[in-house]
């Protein structure tokens, strides 16, 4: 049973409508990311579901349960946790802070302490506990924000954009520890933000909003790779994405399977580790046979061309080598090629074209900055 | 210059011989600027922080006449309770005039809004998204309430003491409403008017010493409160 | 929470305000046991009421509030029934409220005399001088600093009788200052400021050891304060506590009070303050 369902919600004020929603799953355990620019709506949307915003109209189940009454709404809103971009402490030490959830709740002391040094830990703030939260960088403030939200060991968490307040290795080191925490706990959970890497990292669905409402939502690739329209393809790029385990590595390149293909890439991973490769349409090159084995170019895999499609100045080639791929070529490369829908043909890209994003990322405990 | 030490030998032997009619004085000092004071906290921090979470039409009138209220003239106030309570004037009924009642009704008057316009500014300088945050944490309203209060509680000490220190000093209303009558509606304040227009210095400066004392004690006691010791 | 200190120093002084708050305050007074005097705060500051209120309270069980105001307030108090009696010494306007109807049973009390006192120095040379109104003539003349209260009280008023008396104009001149404050507090003044003041014995008597003033005119039957009890009609007023007002009134003409009123500061000041007149006739008093 999915652990949120939404049906048919709509939020209006003032005449306009901040929220159209028909319908909306979200399942046990599952991450899904929302991506849109500002003011698509996203915020409204996880303020709805966490009942802090009023809606006009519109059916929500957690777990099953009607949770429209308003009655309800302290105790659905105990079930669940809600980050912000703010850190939003309270002026009081970290420890008090970590425990406000588990104090609102009335948990007896022993149980608030155990659980603060658990979530403390796992955001690696133990050694601030005992500091007053106003003196804490960024990044500290965020993780604390994040141990208070996880320890209240919520069924459900919303994630309103919240590493965009802090520098990038404040950012990424914070990713990767949530990522963690939520594949330990298997919390499910909705990460608003407007950045397409950090959604590629940590979800697996992605839904993109836009004007209030859910354009796209599917499976990271496919919404990456087959934009439904203009407006999601202008925001979730280019690149072609897809994802394998990577058999071999060493020396800073290392080979991924993929479909059936190994494919030559760069960057520091494990071996077993599995990955998502991204490559731009641009780098992606064309040619019959094994025109270019032996030059600088390490990747040439066999593809048969799916479809063609006019982009204006180029086209825009759609190829299967096991695996989906896109490609741009000119109206001029097309006719010296005699490029066909159905046509096989030989696809190259560089081991350099190759972005990584690592899904998996174990590194030792160190205390966080 | 001899009027002065007189003055302070006088103050030390009445404070120390505990001198009954000092004693009352004194007492009732606390009892009507306390009780005042307490409604004021009560009245003030619930309608300062109702209006300062709760957005309705003409929010910004209300805030300046709260804002305005804070400079309300303790004589003015004096005055127009005095109108009130007498005896051939709409509440004469009560009988309250020249009581100490009336003398807590009028410091009430007074402090409540200097209390409600600080506790306003305080609840409104929280951040606005604190307010969702808390909520989110599973808060009710009460909870919500109890923390956002906490979380200003420097400013709203601040309250505390600025609607205290105003009707512990007051004495133009005071002896308005109050009638300074010996043993009954006689404090501090109005206690060292009569006393000094009588001539009585010692007595007066004894009286102010002891006005002093308990002003100083009572916010050496919420100043430590506020300023508590935090964790480095 | 961790409980620190500070809890205890809260719970403490939440006890204490308790205890405070509990401690029983004076009675509240019931309604028909309470009686308003309005007496004017040269009366009050001679310390006379302080004797004999207590002792009528005793006497009776009620409970007086004995609200010392400005003469011009007392009076007011009277006229709009907010007082049930008056012990007051402005003839004039006390005759106004008599023939308003709203004042009833106008009965002498006592009286007690204004002195003009002056800097040791005597500037103006009033000292030995009979008539007020002639001393008077020749402190405007000698252009000397002259104090007055300048705040409508009783004294005030009696001060105001002699310069239209003596026929001068004294409101505009440089050397005429008013305090607009009570009579204590103007005489702490003119001691400063080594000037000419017109005040009532007692006041005088009472702060004379730290002033430094001297008596330089006094006898004269112009400077005669004279204090009437009023009571208030309750046709006009009918709230008025008219047993109350009566029994206070009877009180303060009764025997025994006049005997009081009669050896009131002897001790103290080394000369009575008042002279007791119940059953006499105004034009009866003087030297």
């Amino acid at each position: 049973m999915p652990v949120l369902t939404v049906n048919n919600l709509k939020v209006e004020r003032g005449g306009i409508t901040d929220l159209d929603i028909p319908h909306f799953d979200l399942e046990a355990g599952e991450s899904l990311a929302l991506l849109g620019p500002n003011g698509a709506g996203k915020t409204t949307f996880l303020l709805t579901l966490a009942r802090l915003l009023t809606y006009s109209q519109g059916e929500l189940l957690f777990k099953g349960q009607d949770i429209s009454l308003p009655a309800m709404a302290v105790s659905y809103r105990r079930r669940l946790a809600m980050v912000f971009q703010e850190p939003l402490l309270l002026n009081t030490t970290v420890f008090r802070n970590v425990a406000a959830g588990l104090k609102i709740r009335r948990l007896d002391k022993r149980e608030i302490e155990k659980r603060v040094a658990k979530y403390a830990e796992l955001v690696r703030i133990t050694h601030l506990l005992h500091r007053d939260a106003r003196k804490l960088s960024g990044g500290e403030a965020q993780r604390t924000n994040l141990a208070r939200a996880f320890a209240t060991e919520p069924e459900m968490i919303l994630l309103d954009e919240p590493f965009a307040n802090l520098d990038a290795p404040s950012r990424d080191a914070l990713i990767d520890d949530v990522q963690g925490i939520l594949r330990q706990t298997g919390t499910a959970a909705i990460l608003a933000t407007h950045d397409r890497l950090e959604a590629l990292r940590l979800a697996d669905r992605l839904a993109v909003m836009e004007g209030g409402k859910i354009i796209q939502i599917g499976a990271c690739q496919e919404v990456m790779n087959q934009p439904v329209n203009e407006v999601v393809a202008s925001f979730v790029g280019m690149e072609t994405v897809f994802s394998g385990d990577v058999l071999n590595a060493a020396d800073g390149s290392f080979v991924v399977a993929v479909a059936g293909h190994a494919v030559v890439a760069l960057g520091c991973v494990e071996q077993g580790e599995k990955v998502l490769c991204c490559i731009r349409p641009e780098n992606i090159i064309l040619s019959h046979d094994h025109a270019l084995e032996g030059t600088s170019v390490r990747n040439n895999l066999p593809a048969k061309i799916v479809k063609i499609i006019p982009q204006g100045p180029f086209l825009k080639v759609h190829l299967d080598c096991g695996f989906f791929l896109a490609s741009y070529v000119t109206q001029q490369s097309l006719e010296n090629l005699a490029l066909r829908e159905g046509k096989d043909i030989t696809v190259s890209f560089k081991a350099t074209a190759v972005h990584v994003i690592r899904r998996e990322k174990r590194a030792p405990l160190t205390a966080a900055r | 210059m001899d009027i002065i030490v007189e003055g302070l030998l006088k103050a030390f032997h009445l404070l120390f011989s505990l001198d009954r009619e000092v004693l009352t004085i004194a007492v009732l000092s606390l009892q009507v600027s306390g009780l005042a004071t307490m409604i004021s906290l009560f009245l003030g921090i619930s309608c300062g922080t109702a209006v300062a979470l709760t957005e309705f039409p003409g929010r910004n009138l209300v805030v300046s006449i709260i804002n305005a209220g804070m400079a309300l003239p303790p004589v003015v106030v004096g005055l127009f309770v005095t109108v009130f309570l007498w005896r051939n004037g709409p509440f004469g009924f009560l009988e309250l005039l020249y009581t100490p009642t009336a003398m807590v009704i009028a410091q009430a008057i007074i402090a409540t809004p200097i209390v409600m316009g600080i506790s306003l500014a305080a609840m409104q300088s929280l951040p606005k998204k604190l307010r969702l945050q808390i909520l989110a944490l599973g808060a009710t309203r009460l909870q919500m309430l109890w923390i956002l209060m906490r979380e200003a509680r420097l400013p709203l000490l601040a309250a505390v003491m600025a609607g205290f220190g105003g009707v512990i000093s007051e004495v133009g209303a005071s002896i308005m409403v109050g009638g300074n009558i010996m043993g009954y509606s006689r404090v501090l304040t109005t206690a060292t008017v009569m006393e000094t227009s009588r001539g009585n210095f010692d007595v007066a400066i004894a009286l102010s010493i002891i006005l002093l004392l308990f002003v100083f004690l009572i916010n050496l006691v919420l100043t430590l409160v506020q300023q508590r010791e935090r964790p480095r | 929470m961790q409980k620190g200190p500070i809890h205890k120093i809260i719970l403490t002084i939440l006890a204490f305000i308790i205890i405070i708050c509990g401690i029983p305050g004076p009675v509240a007074a019931a309604e028909q046991k309470t009686i308003i005097l309005a007496t004017t705060t040269s009366t009050q500051d001679s310390g006379l009421l302080d004797v004999l209120i207590p002792q009528f309270e005793k006497k009776t069980g009620y409970f007086v509030k004995t609200i010392s105001v400005g003469s011009g307030q007392a009076m007011a108090m009277g006229q709009k029934g907010e007082a049930d009696v008056l012990l007051v010494h402005s003839p004039a306007a006390e005759q106004k409220l008599v023939a308003s109807g709203v004042g009833i049973n106008r009965r002498l009390v006592m009286h007690n005399d204004f002195i003009i006192v002056g800097p040791p120095a005597d500037p103006a040379k009033i000292k030995g001088i009979k008539s007020t109104t002639e001393a008077f003539k020749k402190i405007a003349s000698a252009n000397s600093l002259f104090l007055s209260r300048g705040d409508n009280s009783g004294t005030h008023a009696k001060e105001k009788e002699v310069w239209k008396a003596a026929g001068i104009n004294q409101e505009k001149e440089k050397w005429y200052q008013q305090t607009g404050l009570g009579m204590g507090q103007t005489l702490n003044v003119a001691a400063e400021k080594k000037g000419y003041t017109l005040a009532d014995r007692g006041t005088y008597l009472a702060l004379k050891k730290n002033l430094g003033l001297e008596i330089l005119n006094e006898g004269d039957a112009i400077l005669l304060n004279i204090y009437h009890v009023i009571e208030i009609n309750p046709a006009k007023w009918p709230k008025t506590n008219v047993a109350g007002g009566k029994a206070l009134a009877d009180f303060m003409l009764s025997r025994q009070t006049q005997d009081v009123i009669k050896t009131f500061g002897g001790d103290k000041f080394g000369g009575a303050l008042f002279f007791p007149d119940a059953g006499k006739k105004v034009e009866e008093l003087g030297k």
